[in-house]
């Protein structure tokens, strides 16, 4: 039987902005299609769980500060586990922490655990709002909606690709237009809201990423995603009159 | 000077009402702050007895009503009783009670800060901090750090009324003020662990995890630091042997410097039982209220707008639920479980400014406790479809669940739809609208003439 293991970093310090329903989706998804899923969570010090995806959400400020030390501490195994097959979704501040290091107002650096090139500095203004971007997904061009709320600025290194380009919104500096990383199966985003409910087919993208580890290439059923669909459409017409 | 300024407004405000643009609650003192950023400190000055202040993520409107309720009509008092709680509902208010005697305001969270600096309240009540709307306030610890930032300017003449069950409020700098705590004493009423929902769980002076003997909602309970030693400071007023009677009422020994009482409270759910206790510390720190008169607010006690409250509508028992935010609308699904049977509801989210552009939050609210007795829902509101699709993943079954955007006909919708008392929860401003249509349909009074 198809099984999808899910490793929780830092569930308890890191779920500002509703990360929980990222989780959920990715467990309803895979359970209405008869795929048994496990969803392991891991603290601070907590053994690094064997699986296929780890997922990695948003806290405030002193509580990604506290995960830090201990998350760059795990650099090489997370290296090691994405050679190995694993995918990553990594939101908000844990897609900061995806990068080199951050930088904030007065200059200080928090160290990131450099999975994908990429940088983040603070900025003054917050970006908040709601945003869409565009995103090939299984080489179609596929709308991503959401809400963003960061005052980082994040920049890409040469030759990295983000996740989409902005179509409404802000995205990862305000200026460059793109939004979000995807290096292979690593996948990075400020795009909350949350943000795979509203999603299906970057949802379905990122199980069907995440199983390929230990099943290869799964068929995913297609499900009745009609409230799904519906609330995409009412979040990207709010992005498009902000 | 000044009192041309001040009958400007005062002009403002009737003909706010007149046009029935609105009950003259922020207008007149938007316009007065204006043309006179002072009038909150200069018209609070001629308050014979100062004032006192009540802020809180949830449940400030219930307790300043509680606390009126104990001070009325023997003290003149000028309270913000519709709930417009920043700088310009503070002056409206402090415009339409030329001859009080004492202010009574509740004062939003982030507002709290420059609106008690102008005030310079004598008692200053502090009763919990949850997750809202981050949009708009910014992270929670933020929140707190400027209230922390006001209660240690605190001078020796005055009061700080601070709940101890809530860690980030109870760690508060306190200044030299002297300090009034309340709380829950009654650790069989609790739940066994943290809810998903919890806002602080980490010790706000040493960042160690805190453990706790007993949780009462959210982050707030008989807590303790094992890493610093900090701990839920002694009780000066609280709740004991309390028992939660289903949707109607709760009863708890109220114990105060005053004297104990019980006190039947006509209001559901634990955090009522906290509300009751801001206001009852709120009045033993004021000093001129007697025991009976503590008692007898709360036992008369009638909801705030949209807090529980009661009304039918086409021949159907209908009860109204503000939610803002995870932690209030977990304690109002928690309330609703106390009585299992099958419940129908409609469910208006808006994300308008006043609610939070985000809806993240609604992703936080273990609307998986509500489906077992989830009989149909009808969701509505600017996001209504993001509502139908939260209670999907909550497990509620797709034929339970229907969407119509538009607030009238998802009514109706709603009170076609079994028998029995239908729930009518609503988003701040969902529930403004909901309330405007209720008036036309003569259901309930204009929110500044009911409250």
């Amino acid at each position: 039987m198809t099984d999808l293991r899910v490793g929780h970093l830092y569930p308890e310090h890191l779920n500002i902005y509703a990360d929980r329903g990222n989780i959920a989706v990715l467990e309803g998804r895979s359970r209405w299609r008869g795929i048994e899923v496990t969803v392991i969570g891991c603290g601070i010090g907590d053994p690094l769980p064997d699986a296929d995806l780890y997922y990695l959400g948003g806290g405030q400020d002193r509580d990604q500060a506290l995960v830090a030390d201990d998350l760059v501490s795990r650099s090489a195994d997370l290296r090691a586990a994405v050679d190995g097959g694993a995918a990553v979704l990594a939101v908000c501040g844990g897609y900061q922490m995806l990068g080199h290091r951050y930088r904030g107002h007065q200059g200080q650096e928090i160290p990131g655990i450099g999975l994908v090139d990429l940088v983040t500095d603070a900025g003054t203004e917050r970006m908040i709002g709601n945003i869409t971007i565009d995103c090939d997904l299984n080489g179609s061009s596929t709308h991503v909606v959401g809400f963003e709320n960061h005052a980082g600025r994040t920049r890409l290194g040469a030759g990295v690709s983000p996740l989409g380009r902005v179509l409404h919104g802000h995205g990862n500096n305000g200026q460059d237009g793109t939004e979000g990383v995807r290096e292979g199966r690593v996948l990075g985003t400020y795009i909350h809201g949350p943000l795979l409910p509203k999603n299906p087919l970057l949802a379905d993208h990122v199980i069907a990423a995440a199983l390929a580890r230990r099943h290869g290439a799964v068929t995913l059923e297609p499900l009745d995603d009609a409230l799904e669909s519906a609330a995409h459409a009412v979040a990207e017409r709010l992005a498009a009159h902000r | 000077m000044f009192a041309a300024k001040v009958a400007a407004a005062r002009a403002v405000a009737r003909l706010s009402r007149l046009t029935g643009s609105g009950g003259g609650t922020t207008l007149p003192g938007r316009v007065l702050l204006q043309v006179a950023p002072d009038a909150i400190s200069r018209l609070a000055g001629r308050l014979q007895t100062g004032s006192i202040v009540i802020s809180a993520t949830n449940g400030k409107t219930t307790s300043a009503k509680m606390l009126a309720g104990m001070l009325e009509p023997e003290v003149e008092v000028c309270h913000n009783r519709a709930g417009a709680n920043l700088a310009s509902g503070i002056a409206s208010a402090l415009l339409a009670a030329p001859r009080a005697r004492l202010g009574l305001f509740e004062v939003d969270e982030a507002a709290l800060p420059g609106v008690a600096r102008s005030l310079q309240p004598r008692v200053l009540v502090l009763a919990n901090l949850f997750r809202d709307q981050l949009d708009r306030y910014g992270e929670l610890e933020l929140v707190g750090q400027r209230w922390g930032a006001l209660t240690g300017e605190l001078g020796p003449d005055r009061v700080l009324v601070r709940n101890g069950d809530d860690p980030l409020v109870a760690m508060l700098p306190t200044g030299s003020a002297r300090t009034i705590t309340f709380g829950i004493a009654d650790p069989a009423i609790g739940l066994a662990e943290l809810p998903h929902a919890a806002d602080s769980k980490w010790c706000a002076r040493c960042g160690g995890r805190l453990a706790y003997a007993t949780v009462f909602l959210g982050h707030l309970g008989d807590w303790v630091c094992p890493n610093c030693g900090a701990r839920r400071p002694a009780l000066d007023v609280s709740a004991a042997d309390v028992r939660l009677l289903g949707l109607d009422a709760s009863e708890f020994q109220l114990r105060t410097p005053l004297g104990t009482a019980r006190v039947r409270l006509p209001v559901p759910g634990l955090y009522n039982v906290e509300n009751a206790l801001a206001a009852a510390a709120g009045a033993c720190a004021l000093g001129s209220v007697a025991l009976e008169r503590v008692v007898a607010g709360l036992e008369r006690f009638d909801p705030a707008f949209g807090r529980f409250e009661r009304m039918r509508i086409r021949g159907r028992d209908a009860v109204l639920l503000l939610v803002k935010n995870p932690a209030g609308a977990n304690e109002a699904i928690r309330t609703l479980a106390q009585d299992p049977s099958p419940k129908r509801m409609l469910i208006a989210l808006n994300d308008r400014v006043a609610d939070g552009r985000d809806v993240s939050w609604i992703w936080d609210v273990d609307f998986e406790r509500l489906v077992p007795w989830l009989e149909a829902a009808v969701t509505t509101g600017t996001r209504a479809a993001e509502m139908a699709l939260r209670l999907k993943y909550a497990g509620a079954p797709a034929a339970a669940i229907r969407i119509d955007s538009a607030l009238e006909a998802a009514l109706d919708l709603a009170l076609d739809s079994g028998d029995g008392p239908v729930y009518l929860v609503a988003t701040y401003t969902a529930m403004l609208e909901l309330r405007d249509l209720l008036v036309r349909r003569g259901v309930v009074r204009r929110y500044w003439e009911a409250a």
